[in-house]
């Protein structure tokens, strides 16, 4: 089951949607891991005819099948990170009329959206569907640095140690979640962690 | 959230003194004005417009023109008119009876059809005197180094207003088609060649408008990235009879007025800004009707159409046997 219900929450959560095909001169997918599905289920003959899909297997065994899309461009890498060079070129020389799907989790979704934009992509022309992982990418408000992969609540910094609380607060320009030091008034004092969700 | 309600409808008013009347083409006159009290006039942005009254014997005409001059230079403002000899007579008015030294009255500029700042490169396409709003974006445009281009379609080279001038003064960005020539604007080929981040705008007759808007939203475009305007003058119909209720009024609106034009003939204060139909602050609410609408804005959506509970009084009338307005 790819596919999870967030819950209700303030209005800088982003809000994720479910891909469908639009009208464009060319079609950009890119997706990590169970986002794969979501390719799956949008991709019509018409759409893989202009369609670069860039696909972050993450360790899934997508890949074949996405292949067999028939894709005019297709690519599989291990991470956003080794695929963020070919995106910015696709980016550099694509036209008004591209659409852009972006599906997975929501790390790859909020990095991705970012990239686009900057590039001057409409937001319009943006669209995402979460599928897979429910893991944040959370910053640190105190050192700024990142922690990617966050299940639980808290969590330890992986730069500068602090236990952090997961806020639905969001970054649309880090793409990222808020993590507050969850024990500063009581060093010591951190609740038992649990799933975010739960 | 409403609009802040203002003590008298319309833009603050200038009054000006015709500076300058000066011919450009066989249909196209320039008038420019300076500030009767001396003083600089209001910055306004590129596309920006302003409201010009004309007083015609016992009639006073109200018609919205683009501002043409540099936003950089507040000395004057410029309009450019085309005479529209089919029209409602206010073009014919400003070239038969306006002259240097004229006292007349304008409105503060508003605005519309500004540029989009988010844009990383500005497209314009102008038809005919749609040309006019293009060259106060393009003077703004240029004190920043701008990215932009002009498509300017006009029917042939004597027609078209400052295009021997955006020529020489920029080469690679303009580009006029006549269609006297047989040339007409190769939009497909433009739309689908232009680089992420661009925005277009389109100001002209409404056949182009339509044509940049589907042409660009069927390769992909979206809708928030092309910009138009078209100021639309009142058309003419059967006249009809209307109750304002706010006013205590029953008026009757003749076959060449406009809803509004009839309630300020009866001094009836009715807001307004553009008078053609896109700003939307004539809006005002049907308490009941026995008849059908002729809505020609472009503002009330298909929503409020429906619902017969609205009617924009600048550009829409009414046939039917009541109608009776908040007003």
């Amino acid at each position: 089951m790819s596919k999870f219900e967030f819950p209700p929450s303030i209005g800088s959560r982003p809000v994720w949607g479910t891909l469908e095909p639009r009208v464009g001169q060319a079609h950009l997918f890119v997706a990590d891991a169970q986002g794969a599905e979501a390719i799956l289920d949008v991709a019509t003959p018409e759409l893989m005819a202009a369609a670069h899909i860039i696909f972050i297997t993450r360790g899934t065994d997508y890949a074949d099948k996405l292949r067999a899309l028939n894709p005019s461009q297709f690519y599989e890498g291990p991470s956003y990170d080794a695929a963020l060079s070919r995106i910015k070129r696709v980016l550099s020389d694509a036209k008004m009329g591209l659409q852009v799907y972006i599906s997975g989790t929501e790390s790859l979704m909020g990095q991705m959206t970012n990239e686009a934009a900057q590039a001057g992509v409409p937001f319009e022309s943006i669209q995402t569907e979460h599928r897979g992982s429910t893991a944040r990418r959370m910053q640190c408000v105190h050192c700024k640095g990142f922690t990617e992969e966050v299940e639980t609540d808290p969590f330890v910094c992986c730069h500068c140690g602090l236990n952090l609380f997961v806020r639905d607060h969001y970054s649309r320009r880090l793409a990222a979640y808020q993590g507050v030091c969850v024990d500063a008034e009581d060093p010591g004092n951190v609740p038992a962690q649990k799933g975010i969700y739960e | 959230m409403s609009a802040p309600q203002k003590a008298k409808a319309g833009a603050e008013k200038i009054a000006v003194t015709v500076s300058a009347v000066v011919p450009v083409t066989e249909y196209v006159t320039r008038f420019e004005f300076t500030r009767t009290d001396g003083a600089d006039f209001p910055p306004f942005s590129g596309g920006a417009h302003t409201v010009v009254s004309m007083e015609d014997g016992d009639r006073t005409r109200l018609n919205p023109y683009s501002l043409m001059s540099d936003p950089t230079d507040l000395s004057h403002y410029a309009i450019s008119v085309r005479r529209e000899d089919t029209g409602r007579g206010g073009s014919a008015f400003m070239h038969s009876q306006v002259a240097p030294g004229d006292a007349m009255t304008i409105t503060c500029p508003v605005n519309l059809f500004g540029l989009d700042w988010r844009a990383k490169k500005h497209i314009f396409f102008a038809g005919g005197i749609g040309i006019t709003p293009f060259l106060a974006m393009i003077g703004q445009l240029e004190q920043t180094n701008g990215n932009w281009e002009l498509h300017y379609a006009a029917r042939t080279p004597e027609s078209a207003a400052y295009a021997d001038m955006l020529l020489a003064k920029f080469p690679t960005k303009v580009h006029v088609y006549y269609s006297g020539q047989g040339v007409r604007i190769p939009l497909e080929s433009l739309l689908s060649g232009q680089p992420l981040g661009t925005h277009a705008y389109v100001c002209g007759p409404a056949g182009l408008i339509d044509l940049v808007h589907d042409t660009a939203t069927g390769i992909g475009w979206p809708h928030s990235n092309v910009h138009s305007e078209e100021f639309l003058a009142p058309a003419p119909g059967a006249p009809f009879e209307v109750r304002l209720c706010k006013s205590d009024k029953t008026i009757t609106v003749g076959e060449h007025e406009s809803l509004l034009e009839a309630m300020e003939r009866e001094g009836v204060d009715a807001p307004f800004l553009c008078r053609g139909g896109s700003c939307g602050q004539c809006e005002t609410n049907v308490v009941s009707a026995d008849g059908g609408f002729i809505h020609r804005d472009h503002w009330l959506d298909d929503d409020d159409r429906a619902s017969g509970k609205k009617i924009m009084p600048c550009v829409s009338r009414f046939v039917g046997t009541t109608l009776e307005l908040d007003r």
